[in-house]
């Protein structure tokens, strides 16, 4: 994080010192889309805080640890394409279900999912890429998302 | 204006819970609070980089390096932008929306969007921490040549199907 900073803050310094109007106008540009995309975030986050309440980690630990295999997975696919947790949170959660006893694919299909495939973070999408495409994308990312659980299920020994 | 309504509703809540000490309403602002705080400590980092870019790089560079005519270099562009990508889809998408804009194809656009999603080196340090470097390997070695074919795909589906980025 403080990488980023100190990089921006360089680039930001190097590009006054080069030239100050294409600056201020690389803040105009900031801000506008900014202002665009300020009401999808505000919807996103705003959902995101209630499902976080309602769906706490207690139950996905519940709902990932009794199922078999192949439902297992398929609910933890599902689960993480809904539910939308910061990675400093899903990982250690994923950590914590391991300990548990879940299996690496269904862990798999957990973590994939929440990272690729967004019904939260659909408002957003959809302003940039219209909702027919995100619509394609998404269920591309799950199809994807499945492949690669089956293939973290082979490689550790836990199916065929 | 639906949305505005909804949003002035939810804030209601959220304050009456505070003034009358109502549990269910007090954590749900408080993880309003905190997933905003997270993402405001990013994303207007992000914004001013992508300001930037746009000022700076030539349409032709882009052009050049992840158009219509670059090779799989462009997919290696693109999949090198997504490690360095800090944030997640909310600072992806208006990045991606800024390589279009400058010129860059579309299944190279989508590489860059996906990878972006599993491939971001902060994320996958922490992923590996936690689950071990196998799980996280077979993780990117099987998404990444999937990420790629299937933004191949899409791309070609979606050109000449008058598909535009928005966000300008």
């Amino acid at each position: 994080m403080i990488v980023l900073y100190i990089t921006t803050l360089a680039l930001l310094l190097i590009s006054f010192l080069k030239d100050k109007r294409k600056t201020i106008k690389a803040f105009k540009i900031a801000l506008k889309k900014f202002h665009k995309i300020s009401p999808a975030f505000l919807v996103m986050l705003t959902i995101v805080s209630i499902i976080i309440y309602f769906v706490p980690n207690e139950l996905i630990v519940s709902s990932l640890g009794k199922e078999t295999k192949y439902l297992g997975t398929l609910v933890a696919s599902i689960l993480g394409s809904i539910v939308a947790l910061p990675g400093f949170i899903a990982f250690p959660l994923a950590g914590i279900l391991k300990h548990q006893g879940v299996t690496y694919m269904v862990l798999s299909a957990f973590t994939t999912t929440l990272m690729m495939v967004g019904i939260i973070t659909f408002p957003i999408e959809k302003k940039i890429l219209g909702t027919k495409v995100t619509i394609i994308r998404n269920i591309l990312s799950f199809i994807i998302a499945l492949i690669i659980a089956f293939v973290t299920g082979i490689v550790f020994g836990e199916i065929l | 204006m639906i949305r505005k309504v909804l949003f002035a509703f939810y804030l209601i809540f959220i304050l009456l819970s505070i003034i009358f000490n109502f549990k269910i309403g007090i954590d749900i602002g408080k993880n309003f609070l905190s997933f905003a705080f997270s993402m405001l400590k990013i994303v207007p980092v992000a914004f001013i980089l992508i300001g930037l870019f746009e000022v700076w790089i030539k349409r032709e560079t882009i052009e050049k390096h992840l158009g219509e005519d670059s090779n799989w270099k462009g997919y290696f562009w693109a999949l090198l932008l997504s490690a360095t990508t800090v944030g997640g889809i909310y600072v992806a998408l208006p990045v991606s929306a800024s390589l279009y804009h400058k010129g860059a194809k579309l299944s190279v656009i989508f590489t860059y969007i996906g990878a972006a999603a599993v491939a971001r080196i902060p994320m996958t340090i922490f992923e590996a921490s936690f689950l071990g470097l196998k799980f996280t390997l077979v993780r990117f070695f099987v998404s990444i040549p999937l990420i790629i074919i299937s933004s191949i795909l899409l791309g070609k589906y979606l050109t000449g199907r008058d598909f535009r980025f928005s966000l300008e």
